[in-house]
């Protein structure tokens, strides 16, 4: 008698247990089908941008006339014309001007970049150092509409220098030097220390371990943190917005004159009226994220390839 | 961080100048970085200080934004001579900015949060490995994206699509539910809070996205492993073993998110709308946020109108700057253990 009771017993928690962990494997089946969702969802959504910038961009640098696609050289070598205009226009003054001021900031920017690198990782110690990594944190979270209006208070509103190129390509400098800093640091941290210790072995002042010992180890890393500054410094707007005054029908080499640039050009382009300018704006921005793809996929190869050598 | 050996092992003394000079520079850099920024506040301040003391507390309380209003108790021939002194013409309150910037960045981080960790979870823990590391890539590309692009896009594609279709239905749905109405009204004109909170989810989506899963891989699998050894289905191990360890980088993730869309100018200004100052509760109003309004007002500003914008933008730098590194804190805090 007792004896039936008890597996009664047992059989009812069994199936309370069966019935309990059917509801776990459906929460778990329930919980794999939503993630799978929210993944598609937020992947479908990044895709379908690049997707319309590169269908976009495409139909303006490579239209299709006549059933054949053709090379719209004009992309490349004419500068804006006036909206409602039947002339193709180009963004060759954008390009000049992107240039221009990224090779200008750059020149500005890299060795203050470097050099705050080094201090922290070859000679900073105890509280300034701290404070210089606090200070590079706050710097590249800086909003970039902030480094306009620096630049727009300080030196254009006291007639120090004009609406310029000078004033943009010091506007990218300050974006372009927190990101060299913290990048370049965290890659020099990467040697061991033993090299820089045989290098006092023999004798050698430690600026020499620094530039002939340290940094070439490193090089490929160094030169990659600076390329990618440079890339995140020509997909910025605000700092330009707010100081470069450019127009978009005249080419410019002069950097004390107003300048555009690519980035200008899609703002102004895309809210334009005009589907022509629209068109330049698509092309635009397939041009940036082009470059940024290309020097992603290379870096991505670089450091791979140095894992591979260590 | 390494010692400076003041002699050779030959008991020779190394040449000092190369050192003094090379110290030198790489000192004069770190110094530089840390002038510049305390340049932008210092500037910040004193440009701001004739708004500050104009308009004092009511500066971020009120939202009359007026530049050519006069003030009280000063007579038109007052005001035209005056330059920033008490009776310089203006009258500005930043609640507008504020309330833009705080609504559309919340908006956009209760809708990217739970997509980006979703994600992430399922990136890092289902997704086959090969599967995973292409999404990650295209992850990372999309962080890099320039802001005036997805700008771009929002404005040619996303606005249309908005004041066309989905902000009449949502109007039409959602518009005479009780209290949740009140966000669904007014003209759809698809340049509103609403479409800038839209542009500014999938801008900090990839962000969080990718902080989540770099967080979520480094937390060790030995305790997933030893739950679903005992038993437990694959969701209670990720929930009980891996979510915990991982909370605190995740919720850091989702702030640097946060501070991407408070700080975030160019997608902002050419879908916001720039149009109105005043606070209202539905989310189609054209509104400002704090950076769209420098961006929009700058190149038409002059005298104590400047001054206001400083003060607009001190008011940015002071918000953005303390999510910045409470949020970098916590990254940094979990990725370390």
């Amino acid at each position: 008698m007792a004896q039936s009771t008890l597996s009664l017993d047992r059989q009812a928690l069994l199936n309370a247990e069966k019935s309990r962990y059917s509801a776990r494997q459906v929460a778990n089946q329930f919980v794999a089908g939503l993630l799978l969702a929210l993944t598609v969802i937020s992947v479908l959504l990044l895709v379908s941008i690049v997707l319309v910038v590169a269908t976009q961009g495409l139909s303006t640098i490579f239209p299709t006339v006549d059933g054949h696609i053709t090379f719209n050289t004009d992309y490349f070598t004419k500068t804006g014309v006036p909206g409602g205009s039947t002339e193709r226009g180009g963004v060759l003054n954008g390009i000049v001007g992107t240039l221009e001021m990224l090779l200008l900031g750059a020149v500005i920017a890299v060795p203050i970049g470097l050099g705050t690198a080094i201090y922290l990782s070859e000679y900073g110690t105890g509280r300034l150092a701290n404070v210089v990594r606090f200070i590079i944190d706050l710097l590249a979270g800086l909003p970039s509409v902030l480094v306009g209006l620096f630049i727009l208070l300080t030196l254009i509103n006291s007639h120090i220098i004009n609406n310029s190129g000078l004033a943009g390509a010091l506007g990218l400098a300050i974006i372009i030097i927190p990101i060299v800093a913290s990048s370049v640091e965290s890659i020099l941290q990467l040697v061991p220390n033993e090299l820089r210790e045989a290098g006092y072995a023999l004798g050698m002042p430690q600026w020499r371990v620094v530039l002939q010992i340290v940094i070439p180890t490193v090089l490929p890393g160094v030169i990659t943190g600076v390329i990618l500054a440079l890339a995140r410094a020509a997909g910025e707007t605000a700092p330009l917005l707010l100081t470069t005054a450019g127009s978009q029908l005249f080419l410019n080499f002069d950097l004390t004159k107003p300048m555009t640039a690519l980035t200008l050009q899609i703002y102004e382009y895309a809210t334009s009226p005009y589907d022509e300018q629209h068109g330049l704006a698509w092309a635009n921005a397939l041009l940036l994220i082009s470059i940024i793809a290309m020097i992603s996929a290379a870096v991505r190869y670089i450091t791979r390839r140095e894992q591979y050598d260590s | 961080m390494s010692a400076v050996p003041s002699v050779s092992p030959g008991g020779r003394p190394v040449s000092r100048l190369g050192n003094q000079i090379f110290g030198g520079l790489v000192r004069l850099s770190a110094i530089l970085v840390v002038l510049l920024i305390v340049g932008i506040s210092a500037l910040l301040v004193i440009e701001a200080l004739p708004s500050i003391q104009r308009s004092g507390l009511a500066f971020l309380t009120t939202s009359d934004w007026d530049p050519n209003a006069i003030p009280d108790g000063c007579t038109a021939d007052q005001v035209a001579n005056a330059a920033l002194t008490a009776c310089a013409k203006g009258r500005f309150g930043a609640l507008p900015y504020i309330f833009g910037t705080v609504v559309t960045s919340l908006v956009a981080l209760i809708l990217a949060t739970p997509l980006a960790i979703g994600s992430a979870i399922f990136i890092s823990e289902y997704a086959p490995r090969r599967i995973g590391d292409i999404i990650s890539f295209a992850i990372e590309l999309l962080v890099a994206i320039p802001s005036v692009v997805y700008g771009l896009w929002a404005y040619q594609l996303l606005s249309p699509l908005m004041a066309q279709t989905i902000e009449p239905a949502l109007q039409d749905t959602l518009g005479h539910v009780p209290l949740i109405g009140a966000l669904f009204q007014g003209p759809t004109t698809g340049n509103d809070i609403l479409t800038a909170s839209l542009v500014l989810t999938i801008m900090i989506l990839p962000t969080i996205l990718a902080i989540s899963r770099e967080v979520i891989r480094q937390v060790p699998k030995l305790q997933k492993d030893g739950m679903i050894a005992l038993g437990a289905t694959k969701w209670e191990a990720i929930r009980l073993a891996i979510l915990p360890a991982a909370q605190v980088g995740i919720t850091g993730g989702a702030m640097l998110g946060l501070a991407r869309a408070i700080g975030e100018t160019m997608a902002v200004t050419m879908t916001i709308g720039n149009n109105t100052t005043q606070v209202t509760s539905s989310l189609f109003n054209q509104g400002y946020t704090l950076a769209s309004g420098i961006a929009n007002r700058v190149n038409e500003s002059s005298g104590l109108t400047f001054s206001a914008l400083a003060e607009l933008g001190l008011v940015l730098l002071l918000v953005s700057s303390s999510i910045n590194l409470l949020s970098r804190l916590l990254v940094s805090r979990n990725l370390k253990r």
